[in-house]
């Protein structure tokens, strides 16, 4: 067959424009990162591509990351924009092992919002902080005219120290490690889905948002073998395990009745057409460990509030290099791709 | 979960696996009209399961993959004027049109919004009444009811600014040109399950009796597929063809008739295009004359509105199971769910995006993306 007779429907997926999908934590992410940032900004700590830079300063290691939050509803069941905008990157610094000690605060605001909204959530902003250790010292306003805005934006920059010698990075796994998963997935994103004006869709499900520093840090008090910490937020578990596989350009295997999906967010999944694997988390983590310390780590974890259920969901192999795959309930083997763009719900 | 676990259990998986291999004695080929079957398929390996002797096409019910080119244009046409609201099941999004989709119209500044059921969209209408609000009504016998409802409901509301972009196709036409075909090699089908929730199974009585061909009304769970198909290859090996009912959990032979009633009401049966297969007469529904003032075509002047598809895209005949995505030269190369060719690498649901999503590792492919 030739090439030439594969003229079919043109294809007219925009490449001129930004789309949704390239803030989807996806591909088109990827892409987004490949073809316009890295190669403007082009330096050896960017290009590892970690959830946050570590660099070392003197005699320090410093971490530093920086995170925006867009998230409509800006309240939702378990947690609000502004306890989100800590804990987002609080546990963007907690993966690379750090210990998050200041955040800067810049709002972008749309005129016209209720004062009283932003006192709320400057409020919660406050008492996140705190809760987590961290001070906001320093920040910036911008007001936007209306209908340029969704109410508010946040965006928080953390920084933290990371202790000596310690290196985690996605591009550390090596066959035969561990995949583990410190709880249930997919309460983020169903819970905001539920909320989101439009959806009428009644769940209990709460937001899982929390700060993972202090679990991290007992963990790795635990053992020194993790080789890797991800925090599967947009994107899910499958695009932290993708980015993974493919930056250690190893396989990870995955066991389907391994993974924990609380009965309402899968039942929420099952109704919408939507995968638990591709949908937000906002306080589970994903560590990647030498087998002999898995059982121990998640032993560890398994005593601490946000792992209390945590367990291995997989293993690291030689084999399917840069391929994250499934061994599904009935024994065979698919694949767990990472998506284009949001996952879109199907038409029934 | 209730209605859901035990119909993926491993064990029950199992022992139907191992009476499927027991019964097949020949080859068979066996069709699932659904997209949505065509997903289970793949997502739980199933045609690794069963015998190599029984072949597994895939089918055309994929509604976002059918809906024609020319469709996706108005639909992008429309959704780009400022005056508009532009309402859609999500899996349309990303469709390409000839020149542009909805989720580009989206970027231009296009109100293109994403909803679960069609009444969002009356609501809306009714809540922004300086707006013209266009409901993408397309999909199978599946979606038909309560689209019909929408614009039912606005008729009954007095609304003005509703109206729907309808390109609805129909299950039993789709079955009888793939019969009527001189390339078929399917033996038997899988009915899909949804659809016969609102249509019932009495209108595959009259293709079983003409072609002499077996069809299963089957669900979407591992086991319910597994069941379908162990019922299929019985009544292949035994010689028999009738309609049997695998999914009787949700499925009778009536259907759900207030359904059937709105969609009579609303809708008349008319001749449509299928994206890659072509004009199938008397394949679909359109909107009566009576509620041609909800008919967004008429309203904005699109209908005359025409795109080309080259006749010799290989979606048709994966369409029409003829050929499997893997087949395709440009499969995970130049086609991907990120630059879709094809129609069947558009949704979810398509034959080829269910490959790509979940095989593409096992292929022995020189090109993955």
């Amino acid at each position: 067959m030739s090439a030439l007779t594969l003229n079919c429907p043109v294809p007219a997926v925009a490449r001129d424009h930004v789309s949704l999908g390239h803030g989807s934590g996806g591909k088109l992410s990827a892409e987004l990162m490949r073809d316009v940032f890295l190669p403007a900004f082009r330096n050896e700590t960017l290009e590892r591509l970690e959830d946050q830079a570590t660099v070392k300063l003197g005699n320090v290691q410093i971490a530093m990351t920086t995170d925006s939050f867009v998230v409509k509803p800006l309240f939702f069941r378990g947690g609000d924009i502004g306890s989100l905008a800590v804990h987002g990157t609080v546990n963007d610094l907690a993966m690379g092992g750090a210990t998050p000690l200041f955040l800067s605060v810049a709002f972008i605001i749309e005129e016209g919002l209720p004062m009283e909204t932003l006192r709320r959530v400057t409020a919660s902003l406050g008492r996140a902080a705190s809760a987590c250790g961290v001070q906001v010292i320093t920040g910036d306003t911008k007001v936007v005219d209306k209908g340029s805005g969704d109410g508010v934006f946040i965006n928080t920059t953390g920084l933290g120290l990371t202790p000596e010698g310690l290196y985690l990075s996605a591009g550390a796994a090596r066959p035969g490690d561990a995949v583990i998963l410190s709880g249930f997935i997919g309460d983020h994103g169903i819970a905001i889905l539920a909320e989101r004006e439009g959806l009428e869709f009644e769940t209990q499900v709460e937001s899982d948002s929390a700060p993972l520093h202090t679990l991290v840090a007992q963990m790795l008090e635990t053992t020194r073998a993790i080789r890797c910490l991800r925090d599967p937020t947009r994107g899910g578990v499958s695009s932290s395990l993708n980015e993974i596989a493919a930056q250690s350009q190893v396989g990870i295997l995955l066991e389907e009745e391994a993974i924990p999906v609380r009965d309402e967010v899968r039942g929420a999944c099952e109704m919408l057409g939507l995968d638990p694997l591709y949908v937000a988390n906002e306080g589970k983590l994903l560590a990647i460990v030498d087998p002999s310390d898995a059982d121990k780590l998640v032993a560890t974890m398994r005593r601490h509030p946000p792992g209390l259920e945590a367990r291995q969901i997989g293993i690291v192999t030689e084999s399917d290099r840069g391929w994250v795959t499934m061994r599904t309930v009935l024994g065979t083997t698919r694949i767990v791709d990472m998506l284009a763009g949001d996952q879109l719900p199907r038409i029934c | 979960m209730r209605y859901v676990d035990e119909y993926r259990d491993p064990r029950i998986a199992q022992a139907l696996v191992d009476r499927i291999h027991t019964r097949t004695k020949k080859p068979w080929v066996l069709m699932e009209i659904c997209g949505g079957q065509t997903h289970t398929l793949m997502r739980y390996g199933i045609d690794e399961l069963i015998p190599p002797k029984v072949e597994l096409v895939h089918g055309p019910g994929c509604p976002v993959c059918v809906t024609p080119i020319e469709v996706v244009d108005k639909a992008a046409e429309i959704a780009a004027r400022p005056d508009v609201i532009f309402v859609s099941y999500g899996d349309m999004l990303r469709v390409p049109g000839t020149r542009s989709d909805l989720f580009r119209v989206k970027a231009h500044g296009g109100d293109v919004r994403i909803a679960y059921s069609p009444m969002e969209a009356v609501k809306i209408a009714a809540n922004n009444p300086s707006k013209k609000v266009v409901f993408f009504g397309i999909g199978f016998e599946t979606t038909a009811p309560a689209n019909a409802m929408a614009v039912w409901k606005a008729r009954e509301l007095g609304l003005k600014n509703f109206s729907e972009l309808v390109s609805h196709v129909l299950v039993p036409p789709a079955i009888r040109l793939l019969l009527n075909s001189a390339e078929n090699r399917v033996q038997g089908f899988i009915a899909p399950g949804h659809v016969c929730t609102v249509m019932g199974y009495w209108q595959y009585k009259a293709l079983v009796d003409e072609f002499h061909v077996p069809i299963v009304v089957g669900g979407f769970e591992p086991v319910d597929l597994l069941e379908a198909i162990l019922m299929l290859v019985t009544q292949l090996e035994n010689g028999q063809a009738k309609v049997e009912n695998q999914y009787g959990r949700t499925v009778d032979y009536a259907g759900n008739h207030p359904a059937q009633v709105i969609m009579e009401e609303v809708f008349e049966v008319a001749d449509r295009k299928w994206r890659g297969i072509g004009t199938i007469p008397m394949s679909g529904l359109r909107l009566r004359d009576e509620f041609a003032v909800y008919d967004a075509e008429k309203i904005f002047g699109v209908e005359a509105l025409e795109a080309e598809e080259p006749a010799e895209c290989i979606a048709a005949q994966v369409l029409q199971g003829l050929k499997k995505p893997i087949d395709c030269a440009a499969f995970a190369c130049q086609c991907t769910p990120e630059h879709p060719l094809g129609a069947p690498m558009v949704s979810a649901e398509g034959a080829c995006a269910a490959y790509y999503q979940y095989r593409r590792h096992a292929a022995s492919l020189k090109c993955i993306a």
